[in-house]
């Protein structure tokens, strides 16, 4: 009889260890301030609507493909959303890694009643994505180091006799080659079709030559914002919502150079094949999570561009600066003028190959 | 057979009284400790196997995987075997009616991207060949929609391309040593295998670096790291452990802070150009470039993996009699000789083990290269983690581990081969 009980009591104690479990929510993304912004307007008022589930951050965005497809052969995939920038939510998308979903149904409209397709608009570019942010790669300068004629334009990085001293670029050719090529006088709409040919590719590397000596070739995105800060560089590339940080919350003599900032997208994925309850679950954080004013309040906290249009006007001021945050914007009128989008299904076919050449470039 | 051995013989097989032979429950008792004995190991033996063993041994299969192609095309594949690969002519109909059925399966499980992605390493734009075609093939219906070798060439005029074809068809097998040719800067071209273009050369010469800078590393801690130990081995016992933690302490830091450190210590506006600048040494537009290139990857790394070299060296120093150098000194022994011949020769078990110990480490690592490496002082283990992470070329990166691998490994043996493994000492 004893043993019994105690075999009932066992099998409670794990439906309960069960329970408690299953109302965890693991959510990934990329650490620092931009997960912390996520959790202030996102994490926090999701929990307090619902007391049950308890989310659980994870950093592991830069590797999410990679570990996603590891978890995904072991037959054990533990993240329950995962955010992604758009190229990568591709990949998931193309491997079957990541569940697809039909925004009309799985997100909500906009206050006024347009659906959530037509509200997102052309920034939903996989099935398996949903946008919340459009951020750019931009360039930062040292004001004190330019003297009196501070940059306007993105050609400044290979103007090596008005602006001597070093560069901060991304060790990767993405942006790096389109930069190069339009400071060498490709027009804007042409530059890939030029990078398709060997004879642009080259073009583009010449280039990047020029100033090849004079750069630190970075891997961590936060190396710019430090280097800049300790007066390493001249100028270097990076998010605008770090040179943000830089500039309004440590005051240092740090300006942005919006000309052909590069957009790229950010945004959530659902991981295929979890159990239905934990896809439920997911999918209401979603839908909760990238409604008009959610979006429009995580610029509270950090100068990214909501995804959503009808977000656009609920932009306020920062919550912990009191600043107006609409004129930080990348899609700001003021700082898009000139603007590029990084085109995701080219550098989806050219990126190992340019990838070994950018490499070899570089180790010579 | 004399009668005193046949007498024990039948002993053993005379039952004692529980019914058994002497000899069976003698083996039985013996195997029952055995099973003990090995039992006790169990834990520890599926621990290596499970953590170690197995994810080696899929590692290394991964480098020649490329089941990802017949196992999606099987027709296709099937289909291809009669077509004569150099020919300039696209196939038959009956190659496209089974490209078009694999397809089709594939979408539906959406694996034609898989091996678009593979297919994509040897020749580029087939992923987005693949991304067209596999939405139209989709909606196709095999048994209406014949023929299918104009369909797909209105997809895109790619797929009239013989040597899209002879690519499948050279990377059919379940097999590849592409990875491998592609871990030594060549490939599978049209006429074998060749070098690859001089632009995109990179491993040999990561790895020829690599190997430079792990022996730098190696040698500059055996010089730092020998009079440490020799410190530490003959100073009083109070002072030696006062050493001893200015030793460990470091150690004991976290990885990134110390690189971290160095970076502040090093760039051209850090401590020491500053020091440098304000002591006169350098003049300021001169400033020294420490960080960012090889030396910068040297001197982070000599740092780290200096306490490896230090504790073998320490505990081998610490059991030399100093009787040996007095004695040869009191018979007219320069300090020089006495040294090279009597003491250093007595530390070379302590030197092995820190060599090897430091080479090994230093060779496989990636996380202070590529914080301080810049462009010249990276190892071939970044481009491993690249691989691994980022361009999700796992059977490169396979191949170029198991290169690392297989470096190693010949290493050891020469090691073994010139001092000899049994006089390695770690403590």
């Amino acid at each position: 009889m004893r043993k019994y009980s105690t075999v009932v009591g066992l099998v409670a104690l794990l439906s309960m260890a069960g329970t408690a479990v299953a109302q965890d929510m693991t959510i990934v993304s990329w650490g620092g301030a931009y997960q912390k912004s996520q959790q202030r307007a996102y994490h926090d008022p999701y929990m307090a609507l619902n007391p049950g589930v308890k989310i659980i951050n994870s950093d592991s965005s830069a590797e999410a493909v990679a570990k996603l497809r590891a978890m995904n052969e072991a037959g054990n995939v533990t993240w329950d959303v995962v955010d992604a920038v758009a190229s990568d939510a591709m990949r998931l998308c193309d491997e079957g890694l990541a569940m697809v979903l039909d925004p009309d149904e799985v997100l909500n409209p906009a206050p006024d009643g347009t659906p959530a397709s037509v509200d997102f608009g052309d920034l939903i570019v996989s099935e398996c994505h949903v946008p919340n942010i459009v951020y750019s790669t931009t360039v930062g300068y040292r004001t004190d180091l330019v003297g009196d004629t501070p940059p306007t334009e993105i050609c400044a990085l290979f103007d090596l006799e008005t602006y001597p001293g070093k560069r901060a670029l991304e060790k990767r050719p993405i942006n790096n080659l389109e930069w190069a090529l339009m400071c060498d006088g490709v027009a804007k709409e042409d530059v890939y079709d030029v990078l398709e040919t060997e004879e642009g590719q080259d073009r583009a590397f010449a280039k990047l030559d020029t100033i090849k000596d004079h750069t630190i070739w970075y891997t961590a995105f936060a190396d710019t914002p430090q280097l800049l800060a300790d007066g390493e560089i001249v100028m270097g590339s990076t998010f605008n919502g770090r040179l943000f940080a830089l500039i309004e919350e440590q005051k240092q003599p740090v300006a942005m150079l919006w000309d052909a900032q590069v957009f790229d997208l950010d945004g959530w994925i659902i991981p295929a094949g979890l159990s239905p309850e934990r896809q439920a679950r997911a999918l209401d954080y979603l839908k909760f999570a990238t409604d008009t004013q959610r979006l429009a309040d995580q610029a509270k906290y950090i100068p990214y561009g909501p995804a959503r249009a009808s977000s656009a006007p609920l932009v306020s001021t920062h919550a912990d600066l009191g600043i107006e945050m609409a004129p930080h914007m990348p899609t700001a009128p003021e700082n898009a003028k000139n603007t590029f989008l990084f085109n995701y299904t080219w550098w989806a076919d050219y990126r190992d190959d340019l990838d070994a050449k950018f490499q070899a470039w570089l180790a010579q | 057979m004399n009668r005193a051995a046949s007498a024990t013989f039948h002993d053993a097989e005379r039952a004692i009284p529980d019914g058994r032979t002497l000899k069976s429950s003698l083996r039985r008792a013996q195997r029952r400790e055995k099973m003990k004995a090995f039992a006790l190991i169990v834990p520890l033996l599926a621990f290596v196997l499970l953590t170690f063993v197995a994810p080696v041994a899929n590692m290394l299969l991964r480098s020649v995987d490329n089941s990802v192609v017949p196992d999606t095309l099987p027709l296709t594949v099937q289909a291809l075997e009669s077509w004569d690969g150099e020919s300039d002519q696209p196939p038959g109909e009956a190659v496209y009616a089974a490209l078009a059925a694999d397809l089709k399966a594939a979408v539906a499980v959406r694996r034609h991207m898989q091996l678009a992605g593979r297919l994509n390493y040897e020749r580029t734009g087939t992923s987005s060949l693949f991304r067209k075609t596999g939405r139209r093939v989709g909606k196709w219906d095999l048994a209406s929609d014949a023929p299918f070798a104009e369909k797909f060439e209105k997809i895109d005029e790619d797929w009239t391309d013989p040597a899209l074809w002879r690519l499948i068809k050279t990377f059919s097998g379940a097999h590849t040593g592409g990875y491998f040719l592609n871990a030594v800067d060549m490939q599978l071209g049209e006429e074998g295998i060749e070098l690859r273009d001089e632009d995109e050369r990179i491993y040999l010469l990561l790895l020829e670096r690599t190997l430079f800078m792990s022996l730098m590393i190696t040698l500059l801690c055996l010089l730092l790291a020998y009079p440490v130990a020799w410190l530490l081995a003959t100073s009083s016992l109070r002072a030696s452990n006062i050493l001893l933690i200015l030793v460990l302490l470091p150690f004991w830091t976290s990885l990134l802070v110390r690189t971290s450190a160095w970076k502040v210590l090093l760039q051209q506006q850090g401590v020491i150009n500053d020091v440098l600048v304000w002591a006169g040494l350098v003049a300021d537009e001169n400033r020294l470039a420490l960080i960012n290139n090889q030396t910068g990857t040297i001197i982070a790394m000599t740092h780290i993996l200096l306490p490896f070299m230090i504790l073998p060296l320490f505990s081998v120093m610490k059991t030399i009699s100093p009787n040996y150098v007095r004695a040869a000194k009191s018979l007219g022994a320069s300090d020089t000789t006495a040294f090279l011949q009597i003491y250093l020769p007595q530390t070379v078990p302590g030197i092995g083990a820190g060599s090897i110990l430091v080479f090994i480490l230093s060779i496989g690592y990636y996380i202070t290269p590529e914080l301080v490496g810049g462009t010249s002082g990276v190892f071939i283990s970044n481009r491993i983690a690249y691989h691994i992470s980022t361009s999700l070329n796992w059977g490169l990166a396979a191949a170029l581990g198991v290169m690392l691998l297989l470096l190693v490994l010949v290493l050891y043996w020469a090691y073994d081969r010139i001092v000899g493994i049994d006089n390695v000492k770690l403590g």
